[in-house]
């Protein structure tokens, strides 16, 4: 990549026979020591960035990116993705009224469904995912309203959370567990999905919901206080619910290994999206067997408890179900700049080869003026 | 009361010589005068304690701190952490308080541990003890206990504790030797005298019994500079009033040598002691780089304030909707809710500028700070600049300047010493007008029968021998020299060798060992001053002695020095020696046009030449010459000008003797280097105060005038014919002419194709030139001077006053380019120009060591100014620009994403990079391998800088901090930020790239976006760096994985010293999809693809020389065979040489005494050393080895 010319420069590190022999000890001691360092004479690689070195990494680059970008770009494009909002913003759509709604201090459930059909089978996992948009999970008043080591089933956490929690601290005097306006506005929406039959029956497709927080977060990093103790309402007494929930975090689930704090769910909402519009993984549509595809083309339903409330900010809520290559989701934009770029080095490879053979000669003779 | 002391008084008051606020009256061993003689007004003096420490151990916690705040960047700090500590801020107070407080605390501790060394020094120099004399008795005292008005004894090799007045010594003439290396650095042995009243004294009783007052000036620091009277009381009687002066003043600092013992009394103690008026640090040089910096900086602080601007602008139009102020997910505290508009809005002004101040990191201080620090031991470590003969090296004295090495246009330096050796050899001489050569010197080796004289031309007749022998006996006479006599080291009497008593003469004035040595081969032999009698030897090898009546010191107004003595006839002569110019219009007879002839003739040989006159007198003549002097040495005021006009009174009407010519060899590569400078596009002017021939003849053989050099004159000698106003419009439009028509080839300096110009100016026209504009023609003559120096390659200045060179260089400075310049000198009299310079560079010469101890660098010869400008210089500019440029560059990577990522985040301050990156970036991550690149980056080789001076143009003019490349180096770092911050954008995009589905949060696209900036801006470094040697591979590549694996540390635990845990397992997770590594890769690429770009195609398009000097480079590495052993060769040289000779050294002085082993003769041969050029030094060591007396 590089011109090289490794110039090993003459290490000269000692005075031959500068020894003491001759008792010159009162110069030498001022003398410099002569050593390669000092005398800033290490031997080095000196390389210089010329058109002639270059050229070989423009090629190699353009060679190597251009089929990775197309294999990415194709591995993307084999994605299937489907994507549904379902926030009733319009008055057409079937949820309209729920978003209407007044929606935290709503005792009655709002249910909808809203009805789609899949064109292509989803072949292999399927992943659903709720998306918001005009969310802003990263604001810094967001971000930073919680408490880590209640989180982490610190006891006296649990009793005394964090100041950084404010406004969502206590409730009526109560320490609220989990405190902070990120738990406190833990996305609950319920969501299902039903295959509707060409003979018109409804399927529920199982989804699973474990496997979608990562294994440390689920494992490490969120603990219940009390450790496996398994009565979780006795632990969390004497602390309130968030004030939004509508049960306290030891009613998460009914699963011991997915209740309080270590519900996946909750796990999930707990990581702050890095930007305003964001989707989240919700359950896990498993492949059955390699016969069907995990979902056949054809007519669903998704059936969704409104709890949410999103247009009070001009937020949408989606749904959507996608599968997964080894590169994540559907996003063409890394295949696309491979492929860019690999090609904007071959060209730059070919202008600096034309460059060269123009002007390389005439540098490389250009003699020293001296 | 009697008469005398009243009338004391009122001529005291009349004649307003004194005036009572600038004197003081010292009581010698505070004992009133004889009542009633004068009023006793007691005056407090300090005592003498020395404190040169800074700090006491109550105040140095505020006043440390104070200091340091006071530095404009460290109290920006202090302000962030302030606000951070104040206001609620994104960033915890830790993020700028820890870099601040590790910078505070080195800072203090070093300054601490410095202050504690003063301390210990202080007390050391305080507590050590003295010798009282208290009612005749001898009693020992700490130091700072000693008082004004004390009498001292003082023992040989004892320090001197205060300013004292010599009252007497051992030595029954009253002198005393005193060597001052420690004040000035000069280690020849000064004459001081004591007070002829009281230099009888020899016990304690005596000192005692003596009744005296000294009236003195008040404490000033000039070392050299001393008035005073003392008033000696006896029996009751009308005071006896001496003069006191410099030389009866032994300064604090300064060792008695030679001398059993004198007796002193203290007039200036503690800090009022001339050593200690000294103290005063120099004003400090800022460099043109700190300069760009600092506008940078400005620039940097406007962008910052100017984000934070408009982020909270922004931040406000926002969030005038409700739902997105406080939207129901998100709610605020009551307290926040409360707060007023405005007060929430400048506290979000605080925050943001707090999120964005990395911007202008601590870590670029501390880094350019270290950076000139350890680079500049590169110089002192330089075994090219050490001098074997000197044994010494170069030495750095501020570190400030290094790269202002690299940015001369002006060299101003003095000739001699500087230029040539300043080794003075006698030469010939001419008595009226017949020319006597001391040696034929053959090969360097003396001919046999080494006081033979060459007669020239024909003998001169019988007359004409009187006439030389008095020429002889005048130059024997006439001079200060010292004679050394036998000295006895290492218990090796070396005085005595083949019988004969060695002497050596030692004198402040090298020309004159040459002259009083070269009067020896010419078979008079100066042999000692005793009993102020000296004594000569004559060519029958009779003693003559003349008794010394006065001297008439060397001065460098008069430029000549007389002495009246008489002859042991009873004849007295006045002999008189100095400049061609300041004899011959005040010689009355003798031969003058024949030693004018030979005079001008040695002149342009670059011979130094002096003019011997004598006058005899008559009695009667000699008594008013003594009035005279006496009573202009008696003054207290104005003495300097009082004496010199009585000496220009005695000095006249004199006898023209002859000349002498003395050489002064040009110094080793002493051309080569001017060549070099000259092709290095610097504009070389020398400054001397020698006559325009000599200098001249100098400057030609230097080649700083070619033969094809059109010299233009602007001297008395054209004035005196044209108008002044004619001279210098006619030059100006030679010089313009030739100008105008070769602007378009400027560049190539080297093209001899049109006429260079040398200019030669003397004082008086200079002076002339300079004069304050009187009407308004005069007013350009300033500038028209400038135009045609700017035009000249080369000036001479001769007949130049030490002031004047000051004066010059201040001009040069002051001229609307502002070009940096530099002075280079050896002598006293070049050390305004070398504090006046930018640059000021000391040559360690033998005229002491004030300009070495003034200047900024000090080398040990001319050459080496070669290599100190145009390699170090260059390397040290280049890697001091890559750091500054790099710096901006790498904080406005880091910064700009944070930038952009509030337009995402609602303008919330919310950092993008976690805590421990945002700290650590600039102390860890990215910080040594900028370090050591501007240590050790070499773009091109030493040798081939050396060999091409032209290389030196390429960085001229700070052309690497202007800011055409400040903004490129902006905008590359905007781009970059901007391909990190939507690299990561779209990546993250509203999708997953893991492979399991999983979704990554907010910190996980910081730590993205953080790693392609770590490794972009070091690969950036990596992609600029020409010398990978294995330090810089182990740096970059170390800093890298020094990265990862603290990444991997840091989110691989939960640290239980945290509130939260936001990174754990981020960075684990990052890397654990192939996206990101792809998105890594992808990203880096893209940023480093302009500036590969930009590189390769401005080196194939339009390079640069150095361009093409790299491009050739290899070329080169091919014929290295032809001149790698010449390194080599020298090396191996010098250390035959250091086999051979054992210099010994009492203090770093010209005449050093050596000591050899030679050639494995027997015994030890003692000779004054004189220093030649190394490939014949032997021959004339052996020279001087015979000639010794």
């Amino acid at each position: 990549m590089m011109a090289s010319g490794y110039s090993a420069k003459e290490e000269d590190g000692h005075h031959p026979g500068a020894s003491g022999a001759t008792g010159s000890g009162v110069a030498k001691s001022k003398k410099p020591d002569n050593t390669a360092f000092k005398q800033q004479r290490l031997p080095a690689w000196q390389p210089i960035l010329t058109a002639g070195t270059v050229l070989p990494a423009f090629f190699v680059i353009g060679l190597i990116f251009i089929p990775i970008g197309i294999g990415l770009y194709v591995t993307s494009n084999n994605i299937k993705e489907f994507e549904i909002d379902y926030t009733g913003a319009d008055m057409s759509s079937p949820c309209f009224n729920c978003s209407q709604g007044p929606s935290w201090n709503s005792t009655w459930p709002c249910h909808c469904s809203i009805a789609f059909t899949l064109d292509q089978p989803f072949e292999s996992n399927v992943f659903m995912y709720y998306g918001l948009s005009n969310f802003y999970q990263n604001h810094r008043r967001y971000v930073k309203s919680r408490d880590d080591s209640q989180l982490n089933g610190d006891k006296s956490s649990l009793r005394n959370p964090s100041k950084e929690c404010e406004p969502y601290r206590t409730s009526d005097n109560k320490p609220i567990a989990p405190c902070g306006a990120i738990a406190n506005s833990l996305f609950n929406d319920t969501l299902e999905l039903f295959y509707i039959d060409p003979n018109g029956t409804r399927t529920q497709i199982p989804l699973m919901k474990k496997g979608i927080a990562w294994w440390t977060d689920k494992h490490v990093k969120f603990r219940n206080p009390g450790g496996t103790n398994l009565n979780l309402s006795m632990v969390f007494q004497g602390t309130a619910k968030p004030v939004n929930w509508h049960e306290p975090v030891y009613e998460l689930d009914t699963d011991p290994e997915n209740n309080g704090f270590i519900n996946e769910d909750f796990i999930v909402w707990m990581r702050t999206a890095a930007l305003p519009t964001f989707r989240k993984l919700y359950r896990i549509i498993q492949k059955k067997s390699n016969m069907t595809p995990t979902l056949p083309r054809g007519n669903y339903t998704l059936d969704v408890t409104y709890n949410y409330p999103v247009l009070s900010f001009e937020g949408r809520k989606r749904m959507i179900l996608s599968t997964i290559s080894w590169m994540g989701g559907k996003n063409p934009f890394l295949g696309l700049a491979y492929i860019t770029v690999g090609s904007v080095c071959f060209f730059l490879g070919v202008v600096l080869l034309i460059i060269h053979h123009k002007y390389g000669n005439r540098n490389n003779s250009a003699d020293i003026p001296n | 009361m009697d008469f005398s002391a009243l009338r004391n008084l009122i001529s005291r008051y009349c004649t307003g010589e004194e005036n009572w606020v600038d004197s003081r009256t010292v009581y010698i061993g505070h004992r009133e005068p004889p009542p009633g003689t004068e009023a006793y007004i007691p005056q407090r003096f300090p005592d003498n304690r020395i404190v040169s420490s800074k700090y006491t151990f109550w105040n140095f916690v505020p006043k440390n701190l104070f200091e340091q705040f006071r530095r404009v960047a460290n109290f920006y700090f202090l302000i962030i952490f302030l606000v951070q500590l104040i206001i609620d801020t994104p960033t915890s107070p830790v993020t700028s308080g820890l870099p601040l407080f590790f910078v505070i605390t080195v800072t203090a501790i070093k300054q601490g541990y410095e202050d504690w060394l003063r301390h210990k020094a202080d007390n050391a120099v305080n507590q050590c003890p003295v010798h009282i004399i208290q009612h005749g008795k001898v009693v020992r005292k700490q130091s700072r206990k000693l008082r004004v008005g004390d009498v001292v004894l003082v023992k040989e090799d004892e320090t001197f504790p205060s300013d004292l007045i010599l009252l007497s010594t051992s030595r029954d003439d009253g002198t005393c030797f005193v060597t001052t290396a420690s004040l000035d650095g000069e280690s020849s042995h000064k004459t001081y005298y004591a007070v002829q009243d009281t230099k009888s004294f020899n016990t304690e009783k005596e000192v005692d019994m003596l009744r005296a007052t000294i009236e003195c000036e008040q404490p000033q620091p000039d070392l050299y500079k001393f008035v005073g009277r003392i008033n000696i009381y006896q029996d009751r009687d009308e005071p006896i009033a001496r003069p006191l002066g410099s030389e009866n003043l032994l300064l604090r600092g300064a060792t008695l040598k030679n001398t059993e013992f004198v007796y002193a009394v203290a007039i200036y103690t503690g800090m009022e002691s001339k050593m200690a008026l000294n103290y005063q640090s120099k004003s400090q040089k800022r460099s043109a780089v700190e300069k760009s910096m600092n506008a940078f900086l400005v620039v940097y602080l406007c962008i910052l304030i100017s984000k934070a601007l408009i982020n909270t602008t922004l931040k406000y139009v926002w969030q005038s909707n409700p739902n997105r102020d406080e939207p129901w997910y998100n709610g605020k505290t009551d307290h926040e809710r409360q707060r007023h508009v405005m007060i929430r809005a400048f506290t979000d002004f605080l925050a943001f500028m707090v999120l964005f101040n990395y911007i202008i990191p601590v870590s670029m201080y501390v880094t350019v700070e270290m950076q000139k620090f350890l680079g500049s031991y590169f110089i002192t470590w330089d075994d090219e600049m050490f001098d074997e003969e000197l044994g010494e090296g170069a030495l750095v004295n501020t570190s400030d300047l290094n790269e202002e090495l690299g940015q001369v246009e002006y060299v101003f330096t003095d000739k001699t010493g500087t230029l040539t050796e300043n080794n003075m050899e006698f030469i010939e001489c001419c008595v009226d007008g017949h020319v006597y050569v001391p040696h034929a010197i053959c090969n360097g080796q003396i001919l046999s029968g080494s006081s033979g004289i060459d007669m020239i031309d024909s003998s001169p007749g019988p007359d004409g021998k009187e006439r030389e022998e008095l020429f002889f006996r005048a130059l024997c006479l006439c001079h200060t020299v010292q004679v050394k006599e036998e000295e006895t080291v290492d218990g090796i009497k070396r005085g005595i060798h083949q019988g004969k008593a060695t002497s050596f003469y030692i004198s402040s004035s090298p020309d004159e060992v040459a002259l009083v040595e070269g009067m020896k081969r010419l078979g008079f032999t100066y042999l000692r001053l005793k009993d102020n009698h000296m004594e000569i030897l004559n060519r029958e090898d009779e003693v003559e002695r003349f008794e010394l009546l006065e001297v008439l010191n060397f001065d460098s107004v008069r430029r000549r020095m007389s002495v009246i003595v008489r002859s042991s006839s009873g004849h007295l002569y006045l002999f008189c020696k100095g400049a061609d110019s300041s004899i011959f219009p005040r010689v009355i007879s003798g031969k003058v046009d024949r030693v004018r002839a030979r005079v001008e003739h040695n002149a342009v040989e670059g011979l130094r030449t002096l003019c011997v006159a004598y006058k005899a007198l008559s009695q009667e003549e000699y008594h008013n010459m003594c009035q005279l002097l006496d009573s202009a040495k008696l003054a207290l005021q104005d003495r300097d000008r009082k004496l010199a006009e009585a000496y220009d009174l005695i000095e006249r009407d004199l006898v023209l003797l002859g000349a002498t010519a003395v050489e002064d060899r040009l110094q080793e590569k002493a051309a080569d280097t001017i060549e070099s400078l000259h092709k290095a596009g610097m504009k070389v002017w020398v400054l001397t105060g020698d006559k325009m021939e000599t200098a001249a003849a100098t400057c030609y053989a230097s080649k700083l005038f070619r033969r094809s050099t059109q010299i233009l004159e602007l001297t008395t000698k054209r004035t005196e014919e044209q108008s002044l106003h004619d001279v210098l419009f006619e030059l100006g439009r030679t010089v313009l002419r030739q100008h105008d028509s070769l602007t378009h080839d400027t560049f190539s300096g080297l093209s001899s194709e049109f006429q260079d110009y040398g200019l030669i100016i003397d004082g008086a026209t200079l002076s002339a030139v300079m004069k304050p504009a009187q009407d308004d023609s005069s007013g350009n003559y300033r500038e028209i001077f400038l135009e045609i120096c700017r035009n000249c390659s080369a000036v001479l200045c001769c007949r130049m006053a030490p002031l004047q060179k000051a004066q010059i260089v201040k001009l040069i400075k002051a001229s609307k380019e502002h070009p940096i310049t530099l002075a280079v000198g050896d002598g006293a009299n070049d050390v305004s120009m070398i504090l006046e310079a930018h640059v000021g560079i000391g040559i360690m010469g033998k005229e002491g060591r004030q300009a070495a101890r003034n200047s900024d660098y000090a080398i040990p010869k001319f050459k080496h100014l070669k290599k100190m400008l145009l390699v170090h210089g260059h390397y040290y500019y280049i890697r001091i620009a890559e750091l500054v440029q790099y710096f901006f560059y790498k904080n406005v990577c880091f910064i700009f994403p944070q930038f952009l990522y509030q337009f995402f985040c609602g303008f919330s301050q919310q950092p993008l990079y976690d805590t421990a990156y945002l700290t650590l970036y600039n102390i860890s991550f990215t910080s040594l391998p900028i370090l050591l690149y501007s240590l050790i980056e070499q773009h091109i080789s030493m040798d081939i800088l050396k060999r091409d001076p032209s290389l030196y143009r390429d960085i001229a003019k700070n052309c690497l901090l202007r800011w055409r490349i400040f903004i490129y180096w902006t905008f590359l770092g905007l781009f970059d930020s901007m391909v990190f911050f939507f690299g990561a954008y779209f990546l993250f995009d509203n999708t997953t790239f893991t492979s399991n589905g999983q979704i990554f949060g907010n910190w996980t696209f910081g730590t993205l976006v953080f790693t392609v900036l770590v490794f972009t801006v070091t690969l950036k470094l990596a992609l600029d760096t020409h010398y990978w040697t294995w330090i810089n591979h182990f740096v970059v590549w170390g800093s890298l994985l020094f990265y990862v694996v603290f990444s991997l540390l840091w989110g691989g635990v939960i640290w239980p010293f945290l509130n939260y845990q936001r990174m754990y397992y981020v960075f684990v997770q990052m890397l654990s999809s192939g996206p990101a590594w792809l998105g890594i890769g992808l990203l880096v690429i893209i940023s480093l693809l302009p500036d590969v770009l930009k590189k390769v195609l401005c080196r194939a398009l339009w390079p640069t020389s150095t361009e093409r000097i790299q491009n050739a480079q290899k070329l080169y590495q091919s014929h290295r065979s032809e001149f790698t052993p010449l390194p080599l060769l020298n090396s191996s040289r010098l250390d035959f040489e250091a086999h051979n000779v054992n210099p010994r050294r009492s203090g770093h002085r010209s005449k050093e005494l050596m000591y050899t082993h030679w050639r494995g003769s027997i015994g030890y041969c003692t000779f004054s050393s004189t220093l030649g050029p190394p490939g014949i030094g032997r021959m004339h060591r052996l020279v001087g080895l015979e000639t010794s007396v």
